[in-house]
This record gives structure tokens, C-alpha cells and sequence, in this order.
């Protein structure tokens, strides 16, 4: 098929055709990596999902909001001390993603619980003070969360993430 | 593609999938084994070139589709966010926009070829005619492309183009109406022009395959014209074509590099940096040099049918060119008379390109209809009748022996086609350039720290323009396309995030509805753009005398000045492309309080040196002390102008330090490829020639 049969140099020529390969190679790779890189956020939805502040005052005990942040809903909700009690005294170890009650809330706070209202399945926004467990309950196919947020009954894997936030004072938070 | 193959697999998995789909023996036939005659000539790597140019056009456009909006209001503004703030987006569009111009440039070259070597001859004529539809549909599809940015070149050349079809009579106006979907050229123009230049790449893409498939049916012509006869006579595709196609293509990818890194507006047009507006036509309405030719025989008609007739005859002609030249040789290396004639042909071609840049009045207009003649001559007088006098010199027997004659020198002439080509090239692409005559002065050019290869904006000079523009040009202008947190931005004016944050917080922006459903200012923040003086056109324009301020985020882009002949040869070879910047310093230091004798300049306005036309609606912006800088610059209206000037060109192009270093690395990657790749050409080919 191919007729290059210089005998006499086999070694540089074969050095020759590899290094062109290998250039090749790497520009090729280099050449895709714009063409995959666009497709992250741009500058302006990065811009965009810059830290919010959220006034709780308003948000009366046994109540909850939704806000958005980087399009995400996040549920705060204003727990009653039923909701805590319950949370609380579930044993850690039985749970299918064990996490405490008090690692899910900030210390001093404890009745403001932040989540992430994604249900760990597959995406769906959970329904608040719906379920068995006092918590959150997901329409899609019946995953149930309690008043933390964690996974109880059901498919989803987890319990509802907990986004990064923190008080900027007794009445106010800040997400992000 | 090319009959019966003897290709043979060993592995059962493949001979599996190749006894119920033998596409293996398909690729193996076409692009390995298949025989290409031994004395192409680079030439012929323009098919290839093709090819690589229509993949990177499909992929780019792709891309940029994922990012674009095709809707009037907000089309200028996503191409804008493309280029300032998607990853890479700066590359993808350049890669795109000067992507169209290099795909024709090959496609002239292809079809100049063929022209020259009678590639359209039997047994070719579907091959040629396949090609000619190719053409057509890139011409279509490049139009259609160039609309979708939505800038004053955009609107006004598809209003134009558009109204080419109200010429058919009876029926003008209703196909007219119907190509809009309204009663002028508007958003539901902008949306089905958009879904049919997504559409047509891969239209063309088909016809490329018959395109393809008929070349490997008849073979390829060779530059003696004469057929293949012997197994002597040819190399196998691979790897002899495929290397030195990829030779080929990774040279014609250095120049394609060249303006896409160093000169991406060159082929452009500073108005379509203008969002498009109804209500107001540029001053010289010039089509993207691809169409110029075509364009100068539109306008050298001067009856509206006649003319419309005329453009697309240039293009239907081509079709019809395996009949009209009847001559039996291919080709025209042996066709003394038949050479003579193509080049002038050329020269005729380039000629109406650069009448189709120019203003239509005076000699122009009568250079044109002589032009336009010689076009048609060409095809319905010279051709057919050479084919009956001319006096073919002897062919080589066989390719094989072309080959062995050619040993002794032939630099001489394939040097003179590439200065030919390349001056002519040259002056095409200018002529685009060109079309703004005013009688006016130029202004004068400045020494940019930013321009040439490696430049870089001067930090120093962004900070105190942005100063000039926040005391001064704000008051006025809009700065829209420009965040605080781009103050930030690597390659910008060297502020830091907190500093940008900083900034942002002494605006008032407004923001809401809140829980309440009212409207309310709160502190700027990084990801908000500098509020505009005005809340809307009209309040800009009672404010200011009637005139609207542009917003000066593209000013530096979206302004520039004829460089006439022959200075936009040279700019291609300097890189000099600091026409916006020049002009917009000029106008800034323009302004003279009394008119020189027989100006009279009308109430309202004011005598600008360089303006066109001399009366500016804006009054003296700046003078001497009006700003005063913490560093010790000169407190000067020249300071000011270069500052400010340095800063806007800034805002026009915030990637542009990113572009001339990512430039660097490529051309070094590319010289270096082109290199090893025309060392491995030699080594396959040593025992071929």
C-alpha cells in the first residue's frame, strides 16, 4: 500500500513520522480544548451567581420560603421545636445517609434550617411539610425527607445538600 | 466510491460488520487505495483545504448557535456576549467570521484552477456543475450568515439583497414580502435567515459528497489534462495526497491564523459595529468582498431588472462552461492563446471586485460596463471561439512522462502566479475597505501601545481614561457592554476585584420589583453594567439637541476612515489596524472654535476637523484642566484624548492582550507543524517523483 522504502535511514525517517504525529496530536488536543472549555458558565453567569442575602425577619415559626440562588431554590425554613425535637431524636446510625441534626444547621440557630430543595434522585423540588416525616416529600417517586432535610424513605440516595451560607446577623443570612 | 475494491480484512469482527456494511472497503477505496495522478500540483490541496474549511465552519457555527439569540432586540448584544464573556468566545467568532472569507478565497482558487486546467471538461461536466452549485449555496448561506450579527452592515445588506428580487416583474414585491415575513426587513427576517444558515452548511455538505463521488467516478484531471493510463501514472491517495494535502491545508491554516489573531476586523466593516437601525443607511452600502465581483456587474446595469439578470447570469454562466469551451485539450499549459485570455480574465475579475467597493459615479460606473463586458466576453465569445482557431501545442504522452519533463525549471512561472494572486487578493480584499471617499482631512496616526503583535494596553493610560470617562463622557454617553467586575478582568485596567467591587458600590443601580412589586436603587454590584445617563433614546436626544450619543463601548470598533490605495496592502502586512482609535482621538481634539473661511456651520452644531460633513452635534467635550490625574500625567486635551481613546479601545475588545498571546503560540505551533509536515511530504514522496 504505501511505497516510501528508504531502507537506508528506516530509524530517521520513523523519528521524522512520529514527531509529526505527536505535533499532530497535541495541536489536535489543544484545538479542542476551546471548543469544550465554552461550554462552562460564562463570565457574566459566574458574575451572576455571586453571593445573596436573605432577611429572615419576616419568616414567621412553622413557616418556610424558597429563594433562588445560581437558579437553584433553596428552602429556609423556621422550624418549630416539634420539627427540632423530631430531628433530634432519631438514632444517627439508622439513617440511610447519617448525619446529625446539628451538623445541618448553624450552632445558635439551630431552628433555621438551609437546604438545597433538589431531591437527590433525580432532580425533582420537593413539596415542604409534606410526607411522613415532618419534612419535605417528593412527588416524583416518593422519596421522603424529615424536618432536616435528610433522606428517610424512598429512592434518592441522600439528604438534601446543605449550600454554603452563613448569619451576617440574628435576622439575616448570607448564601454563597 | 470507485468500483470493486480488492481490500481484504483479516479480523473477524471487521469482516462481520463489513459483509453487512462495507464501509471499510469503502474508505479504503476512496481515500487509500484510490489513484491520484502523480503531478498534481499544490493546486489540487485546495480540495482538501475546502473541506477542512467547511468542517471548521459547521463546528464553529455550531458552537457560536449555542450562544446566539436570534431575535432583533437582543441579536448585536449576544454576538457582544459571545465575545466578552464566553470561554473562548473572542477565537470561536473570529475563527467564524474571517472562517467565511477564507472559505471563499479557496473556493476562487479551486475554481480558478479548474478554469485554468479545464477540470470542467468530459468527462467532468456533472463534477464542474456540482461545483457551481456548491458555489451558489455558499453564497447563500454566507449572505445569510452575515445578517445574523444585526449591525448596520447586516440590516442594510439584507434589505438590499432582498430587494434584488423585487426586480422579477409582477410578482417583486409579493416574493419580497414573503423572503421578510413582514413589511420591511425585521425579526422574523433575522429568525428564518438564522434557521436557513443552520441549515444550508450541511446542505452543502451533501452536495459535497455527490461533489466528491463524481471526482473519484471520473478521476481526477492533472495539470497536463491528459487521462490517466497506466499504474506509472499514479500514486496512492494515501499517503502520498493525504500527506501533502495536510501539507497544504497547515500552510493555508498559518494564513487564515494571521487574521484571525492579528488582523480579525481587516475584512470587516466598521459599521456593522453599529446596531442595526431602520431609519438610517450607511453612507457606502459594500457587500463582504466575496461578492464584489458581482455586485460591480449588479450596479454597472443601469436598468433594475437588467441589472439583477446580469449578477446572477455571471454566476449561472459557470455552469454552462463545458459547452461553451468545446476545445478538446484540457489544459490551458497548452493553450497558448487559451492562457493568455484566463489571466486576463483574472485580472478582469479582480478589477470588478474593486469597482464593487468603489462609490458608483463617474469613471467608475463606465469602468464597470466595460468590465462587465469583457466578464461575458470571456465566456460567450473568447471561449467558444477559441476553441475553433486555437492551436493547441503537443500533450506529453502520459502523465508519467509530464512528469520526468518537468524537472528543469518551472519556479519562474509558479512565482509569478503567486505574486499575481496575492496582489490581487490584496486589492480585493482592500477594496472593501475603501468605499468611504469624503472629502475630508484623516486623522492623524497616533503610536497606540497596543498596537502590532505584541501589544499591550497601557494600564496607566485605562485608569485615567476611565477617570476622563466618568467626570466627562458619561454624562452623555453609555458605556453598556461593560461591567465593573471587566475593571477586574485579566487584560483590563488592572484594578482588583475589590477595587472593582468598590467602584460598583459608588453607582446607584436600579433593581426590583422587590416583595412589595416596586422598582428600588440599591448600591451597584460587580456583575452590573455602568447605568446609562439616559433612561431611553428619546430623553438622549431632547437632552442633547436632537442628537443621540452613542454608547462608547464599541466606538473604537465601530468608527474608521478610507486607507485607500495602496496603504490597505500594506496594513495587511503591518497589522495596522488602529483606524478606530486614530479617528476617535482626532475627533476629540478636532474641534476648532471658528469654522476656516466659506464653512458655515449650522446653529446646534459645531466645526469638528474630522468629522465628515465638519458639523458635530456634540460641543468641545474637553479642555485643558478639566481633569486632574493623582499620577502627574499632563493635564492636556491630547492626554485626555489618548487616554480616554486607550481606555475605549479597551472596552471594545477586552480579550484583546488574550488574542495576540494566543496568537504567538499558535504561529509558533503552526510553523513548526508546517515544517515537520513539508519534511515528511518530501520523505513519502522521495521515491514518487
Amino acid at each position: 500500500m504505501t511505497t516510501a522504502s528508504s531502507a537506508d535511514h528506516p530509524t530517521r525517517r520513523d523519528f521524522l513520522f512520529v514527531a509529526t504525529g505527536a505535533v499532530a496530536a497535541v495541536g489536535t488536543a489543544a484545538a479542542v480544548w476551546p471548543l469544550v472549555s465554552q461550554m462552562n458558565p460564562d463570565a457574566s453567569t459566574i458574575a451572576a451567581g455571586a453571593p445573596i442575602e436573605v432577611d429572615l425577619a419576616p419568616i414567621a415559626e412553622g413557616q418556610d420560603i424558597k429563594v433562588f440562588w445560581r437558579g437553584k431554590p433553596i428552602y429556609i425554613s423556621h422550624r418549630t421545636k416539634k420539627q427540632i425535637d423530631e430531628a433530634r431524636s432519631v438514632p444517627v446510625a439508622s439513617l440511610p445517609d447519617p448525619a446529625s441534626d446539628q451538623s445541618r444547621v448553624k450552632e445558635g440557630h439551630d431552628q433555621w434550617l438551609v437546604v438545597i430543595g433538589i431531591c437527590t434522585h433525580l432532580g425533582c423540588i420537593p413539596i415542604a411539610h409534606e410526607g411522613n416525616y415532618d419534612g419535605f416529600f417528593c412527588p416524583c417517586h416518593g422519596s421522603q425527607y424529615d424536618s432536616s432535610g435528610r433522606i428517610r424513605q424512598g429512592p434518592a440516595p441522600a439528604n438534601l445538600p446543605v449550600p454554603p451560607y452563613q448569619f451576617v446577623s440574628n435576622t439575616k443570612i448570607q448564601i454563597g | 466510491m470507485s468500483g470493486p475494491s480488492d481490500f481484504q480484512l483479516t479480523n473477524p469482527a471487521l469482516k462481520w460488520i463489513e459483509r453487512r456494511l462495507p464501509i471499510m472497503g469503502l474508505v479504503h477505496s476512496s481515500f487509500i487505495a484510490y489513484p491520484t495522478p502523480r503531478n498534481l500540483n499544490y493546486w489540487w490541496t485546495f480540495g482538501a483545504i475546502l473541506s477542512m474549511m467547511l468542517g471548521v465552519q459547521i463546528l464553529t457555527g455550531v458552537i457560536l448557535a449555542m450562544h446566539y439569540t436570534p431575535e432583533a432586540t437582543m441579536a448585536f448584544k449576544s454576538v457582544e456576549s459571545i465575545v466578552r464573556d464566553v470561554n473562548y468566545g473572542w477565537l470561536l467568532r473570529n475563527m467564524h467570521a474571517s472562517g467565511a472569507s477564507m472559505f471563499f478565497l479557496a473556493v476562487y482558487i479551486h475554481m480558478f484552477r479548474g478554469l485554468y486546467y479545464g477540470s470542467y471538461k468530459e468527462p467532468r461536466e456533472i463534477l464542474w456543475i456540482l461545483g457551481v452549485i456548491i458555489y451558489l449555496l455558499m453564497m447563500a448561506t454566507g449572505f445569510m450568515g452575515y445578517v445574523l450579527p444585526w449591525g448596520q452592515m447586516s440590516f442594510w445588506g439584507a434589505t438590499v439583497i432582498t430587494n434584488l428580487f423585487s426586480a422579477v416583474p409582477y410578482f417583486g414585491e409579493s416574493i419580497v414580502t414573503l423572503l421578510w415575513g413582514g413589511y420591511s426587513v425585521g425579526n422574523p427576517t433575522l429568525n428564518r435567515f438564522f434557521s436557513l444558515h443552520y441549515l444550508l452548511p450541511f446542505v452543502i455538505a451533501g452536495v459535497v459528497v455527490l461533489h466528491i463521488w463524481a471526482l473519484h467516478v471520473a478521476g481526477q484531471n492533472n495539470p497536463a489534462g491528459v487521462d490517466v493510463k497506466t499504474e506509472k501514472d499514479t500514486v496512492p491517495f494515501t499517503p502520498h495526497a493525504t500527506i501533502k494535502d495536510m501539507f497544504g491545508t497547515s500552510c493555508f491554516l498559518i494564513f487564515y491564523a494571521w487574521f484571525i489573531f492579528y488582523m480579525p476586523n481587516y475584512l470587516g466593516d466598521a459599521d456593522n459595529y453599529i446596531p442595526a437601525n431602520p431609519g438610517v443607511t450607511p453612507a457606502h452600502i459594500v457587500p463582504e468582498w466575496y461578492y464584489l465581483p458581482f455586485y460591480a456587474i449588479l450596479r454597472s446595469i443601469p436598468n433594475k431588472l437588467a441589472g439583477v439578470i446580469a449578477m446572477f447570469s455571471a454566476i449561472i454562466v459557470l455552469a454552462f462552461l463545458p459547452w461553451l469551451d468545446s476545445a478538446k485539450t484540457r489544459s490551458s499549459k497548452y493553450r497558448p492563446l487559451a492562457k493568455q485570455f484566463f489571466w486576463i480574465f483574472v485580472v478582469v475579475c479582480i478589477l470588478l471586485g474593486y469597482l464593487g467597493a468603489q462609490p458608483p459615479e463617474g469613471i467608475y460606473v463606465i469602468a464597470g460596463r466595460i468590465l462587465t463586458a469583457c466578464y461575458f466576453a470571456y465566456f460567450l465569445i473568447v471561449l467558444p471561439l477559441l476553441a475553433r482557431i486555437e492551436t493547441p501545442r503537443p500533450l506529453p504522452n502520459s502523465i508519467a512522462d509530464d512528469v520526468l519533463a518537468k524537472s528543469s525549471g518551472k519556479a519562474a512561472p509558479m512565482v509569478s502566479t503567486i505574486i499575481a494572486i496575492m496582489v490581487a487578493g490584496g486589492l480585493l480584499f482592500g477594496g472593501a475597505q475603501s468605499a468611504r471617499a469624503e472629502d475630508q482631512d484623516v486623522p492623524p496616526s497616533v503610536k497606540w501601545s497596543f498596537a502590532g503583535p505584541f501589544g499591550k494596553f497601557d494600564r496607566a493610560s485605562m485608569q485615567r481614561g476611565l477617570k476622563v470617562y466618568k467626570e466627562v463622557c458619561s454624562a452623555c454617553h453609555a458605556l453598556s457592554y461593560i461591567a465593573f467586575r471587566n475593571l477586574g478582568d485579566p487584560g483590563g485596567p488592572g484594578y482588583s476585584t475589590a477595587q472593582a467591587a468598590a467602584l460598583a458600590a459608588e453607582y446607584k443601580v436600579k433593581d426590583g420589583p422587590n416583595d412589595q412589586g416596586e422598582m428600588f436603587e440599591r448600591p451597584g454590584r460587580p456583575a452590573d453594567y455602568f447605568p446609562s445617563p439616559f433612561p431611553n433614546e428619546q430623553a438622549a436626544r431632547v437632552a442633547n439637541g436632537g442628537a443621540y450619543p452613542p454608547d462608547l463601548s464599541l466606538i473604537t470598533k465601530a468608527r474608521s476612515y478610507e486607507r485607500g490605495f495602496p496603504w490597505f496592502i500594506f496594513d495587511f502586512f503591518s497589522q495596522f489596524q488602529e483606524q478606530g482609535p486614530n479617528y476617535v482621538s482626532a475627533i476629540l481634539q478636532g474641534f476648532e472654535d471658528k469654522p476656516p473661511a466659506g464653512v458655515t456651520i449650522p446653529d446646534g452644531s459645531y466645526y469638528n476637523k474630522y468629522f465628515p460633513g465638519h458639523a458635530i452635534k456634540m460641543p468641545k467635550p474637553l479642555s485643558d484642566g478639566q481633569v486632574t490625574f493623582d499620577d502627574g500625567s499632563p493635564a492636556t486635551v491630547a492626554q485626555y484624548a489618548h487616554d480616554v481613546t486607550t481606555f475605549l479601545m479597551w472596552t471594545a475588545e477586552p480579550h484583546m492582550e488574550a488574542r495576540k498571546r494566543i496568537g504567538l503560540q499558535v504561529f509558533v505551533f503552526l510553523i513548526l507543524f508546517a515544517g515537520l509536515m513539508y519534511f515528511t511530504k518530501k520523505k513519502v514522496w522521495a521515491d514518487a517523483h
